[in-house]
């Protein structure tokens, strides 16, 4: 565990991270979380430090479009995987999500810090699920924790997105 | 984070330039410390396997230390809290894993499918519908999307639901190893605490679960304090009525979080309600014989009585539940 040494035993790998749909050519150690890579080496500031548990959701980012915990992925694990952060949702002309702006909208971003994990987490159910129930809702909601604890306009945000959403395609539809 | 603290470091306090300059080991664990503070994933070697049998090979050359890696859900983060500090990770997720299939009248799943697969698994739901009802409760979103069966069985935690519905479902676990491959009952697998009937060089390579019979009921209860956190206590429950549909043929639990490890409920206390449909009072009284069976420890989630009074609770309303199920699914064939 010395310094000197530790570098030398644990050879750096040279990885290609495709995040937000650039690819970036790093050298990482194999134990560099994708979290630690993403936040300090690339600098996204979306992904965020919040238990190293996997418990609160703060550092959720996509990979392949499923939401995972990056404290608890390894870097070296997701070469040539399709990682998404916050940053990477982006709405027509590369302005806000339309999820997003339903956030701002309807007060859903308190504090901000829980949100990015928030919004991706709801963005993956509303891939998966054309319109999921309230109650669906709140269980995929429950590994993400925000401690301003207002979770009742996080969930409106979502809704509101969704019934949009769900409005919108009937429209084109008919 | 290690580049730029290293830069960091490396420039107020030049190592490479002056050795012998910080030789004091003290002085080091703390440059070391300081530079992992908050994830203090420990160092390892890093393999990656593409099958078990790569998997073992690896095992067995790394030594003693070396773990396997699956999902990562559960080892992960007891090597960020550095509670393990494993010497080389056996990476397991570039094996395949096949598709929930049914082999003669038991359910096939590969080690690696993780929980959301199971989920989204058609034939899953319609075979072992318990499993499916389980699965919800496992952690969040993000563990049932990377979390893995096989994973989950070799942890062995004492409140996971997987285990309590392979102990309902009689489940077996297949285990790949240097003398190939074995099939351990899932009764017999878990040992203690952490611990499992693997053996150091085995990985789990799959998990067998009967199917659901037209006359067989289920139920999962658990209590945990909050959504997708550790079970305090949980209860999978299997009732099969006999061939006349008048009586009780076959009956099966599973507990979590009522000893160090998951057990299976007491045959001869359930053998009880054996051969005739029993009454509420009936199913209660044997509820209160399988929680007096268990031996729940206190800890910072609840007592040990207040577990056995949940243990009698859950299992009265989850054979009630497996019970109604059973009848139902059996008049309405």
């Amino acid at each position: 565990m010395r310094r000197g040494e530790g570098v030398g035993r644990m050879s750096l790998q040279q990885v290609t991270l495709q995040v937000n749909g650039v690819a970036h050519e790093i050298s990482v150690a194999p134990d560099a979380l994708l979290l630690d890579v993403l936040h300090d080496q690339l600098g996204f500031g979306d992904v965020r430090y919040g238990c190293g548990e996997g418990v609160c959701g703060t550092c959720t980012v996509l990979l392949d479009g499923e939401a995972v915990s990056s404290c608890l992925v390894y870097a070296v694990q997701v070469e040539f995987r399709e990682i998404t952060t916050l940053a990477g949702l982006l709405g027509e002309d590369e302005s806000l999500h339309p999820l997003q702006e339903t956030f701002l909208r309807l007060g859903g971003t308190q504090c901000g810090f829980c949100t990015p994990g928030v919004i991706l987490t709801a963005y993956s159910l509303g891939q998966r699920m054309p319109r999921p129930t309230r109650e669906e809702i709140r269980h995929e909601l429950g590994g993400s924790i925000c401690r301003c604890t207002g979770y009742t306009k996080i969930i409106e945000a979502i809704e509101s997105y969704l019934d949009d959403r769900a409005f919108a395609s009937e429209e084109t539809r008919s | 984070m290690m580049a730029r603290f290293e830069s960091a470091v490396d420039k107020a306090m030049p190592m490479s330039s002056a050795p012998g300059a910080f030789e004091d080991a003290h002085v080091r664990v703390v440059l070391d410390d300081w530079e992992r503070r908050w994830y203090g994933a420990p160092r390892f070697t890093y393999e990656f396997v593409r099958s078990y049998e790569e998997a073992v090979c690896a095992l067995r050359e790394h030594g003693e230390g070396a773990k396997a890696l699956a999902g990562g859900q559960s080892l992960v983060p007891l090597m960020n809290l550095r509670v393990l500090r494993p010497s080389a990770l056996i990476d397991l997720n570039g094996i395949a894993a096949a598709a929930p299939r049914v082999e003669g009248g038991r359910l096939s799943l590969s080690a690696m499918t993780r929980y959301s697969q199971v989920l989204l698994s058609e034939l899953a739901r319609c075979q072992t519908p318990l499993l499916t009802t389980a699965i919800p409760y496992v952690g969040n979103v993000r563990v049932r999307n990377r979390g893995t069966l096989g994973g989950a069985l070799a942890h062995g935690q004492a409140t996971s639901e997987l285990a309590a519905v392979a102990l309902a479902l009689g489940g077996k676990i297949l285990a790949c190893g240097p003398a190939g491959v074995r099939v351990i009952d899932a009764e017999k697998f878990f040992v203690g605490h952490l611990r499992t009937a693997l053996r150091p060089e085995e990985v789990v390579t799959g998990l067998r679960l009967d199917v659901a019979q037209p006359c067989q009921g289920w139920s999962f209860k658990e209590l945990a304090r909050r959504s997708g956190a550790e079970a305090v206590v949980g209860v999978a429950a299997s009732v099969t009525l006999s061939s006349r549909r008048d009586a009780i043929g076959g009956i099966r639990l599973g507990l979590i979080g009522v000893d160090d490890r998951p057990v299976a409920g007491n045959r001869t206390v359930l053998s009880s309600l054996l051969g005739r449909i029993p009454t509420p009072a009936e199913i209660d009284e044997v509820a209160a014989d399988v929680s007096a069976q268990t031996a729940p420890a206190s800890d910072w989630q609840a007592t040990a009585s207040y577990r056995r009074r949940l243990v009698r609770v859950l299992v009265r309303r989850a054979l009630t539940e497996a019970l109604q199920c059973a009848e139902a699914r059996a008049s309405a064939e």
